[in-house]
């Protein structure tokens, strides 16, 4: 024991484990047989980490204002939302992108029953909750109750859809844009869309904090 | 591929069938009837990729189903529905 081991403790931060688990050891090794046998280079993982680390809500949030701004926009986005997205540089291949649309009387809300599917190289990652197991199984059997607790308190005149993402498709929502927005620009728009909303557990977005930032 | 075996707004019933493998269709899917909401496009079939290519390929469906007929004392309207993909040989024509 030394003089400083109380400087050590209240700095130390323990290093990342070494993987111990079989199943990471598993994981190890098969990436490092998939490279072996040339399945795919270093480079080309570099690239996908990139990639992955650079998707985030925001690109879902520039979709959304191209869509309250550009009626066209809007039609194709619904009709092809992966050629959609392809017009502003996005590409969620091999994925069919899948946008749901808001409106007075629907509102659409989306989760993966089966593991926990999101459109991941576009909005980055998903939010713990989005992969509990809890809101796996409630949000199809109770969507309501389920929405309620997320803040999202829906009158009887409101349909509910709520959609399960089994295979290849990949989903988004496009919230309702907000009213007193009128001449606002896609930046200023694109400032409101929330990540939760494009998942639909939130129906309003504020306009009170964003312009001008 | 050949043309979709099934139409848009047809009734169809998912089939109740589980696999000792990996499948894409929930449980509580399985033997309700809906409508074909959309149909997606032809994939790779999820059941055989975890041995090779995913071949012959399937086409996927959208299939809606009223929450009020998946689950007992649902608590919301008639009108508030379940969308789940499904793909073509998972189902079939519903009287």
């Amino acid at each position: 024991m030394t003089e400083h081991d109380h400087d050590h403790a209240r700095t130390f931060q323990p290093d990342h484990a070494e993987p111990t688990s079989e199943a990471a050891q598993l994981g190890l090794a098969l990436r490092e047989l998939l490279l072996e046998a040339g399945h795919y280079s270093v480079e080309e993982e570099q690239t996908m980490i990139a990639a992955m680390q650079g998707a985030s809500p925001e690109n879902g949030a520039k979709i959304v204002a191209q869509a309250w701004t550009n009626a066209p926009y809007k039609a194709r986005l619904l009709d092809n939302g992966a050629n959609a997205i392809r017009e502003l540089g996005f590409d969620l291949d091999p994925f069919e992108f899948t946008v749901m649309d808001n409106s007075k009387n629907i509102h659409n809300v989306i989760v993966c029953t089966l593991c926990s599917c999101y459109p991941r190289s576009l909005l980055g990652m998903s939010p713990a909750w989005y992969k509990s197991s809890s809101y796996r199984a409630r949000i199809v059997r109770e969507p309501r109750a389920v929405l309620t607790e997320f803040g999202v308190s829906l009158s009887d005149d409101i349909d509910v859809r709520v959609h399960d993402s089994t295979a290849e498709l990949r989903y988004m929502v496009l919230p309702q844009r907000p009213a007193g927005t009128d001449g606002w620009s896609q930046d200023q728009l694109a400032a409101l869309v929330t990540r939760d909303s494009l998942i639909g557990v939130q129906r309003e977005l504020g306009t009170a904090s964003t312009v001008g930032d | 591929m050949s043309e979709p075996v099934f139409t848009l707004g047809q009734r169809v019933r998912i089939i109740d069938r589980t696999p000792s493998t990996h499948h894409r269709v929930p449980a509580y899917a399985k033997g309700q009837v809906g409508t074909i909401e959309r149909i997606c496009g032809v994939h790779g079939d999820p059941e055989k990729f975890i041995r090779g290519s995913g071949q012959p390929p399937q086409r996927l469906y959208r299939v809606r189903i009223p929450q009020t007929m998946l689950w007992e004392a649902y608590d919301g309207g008639p009108n508030d529905m379940l969308d789940i993909e499904i793909f073509e040989n998972w189902l079939e024509l519903a009287t």
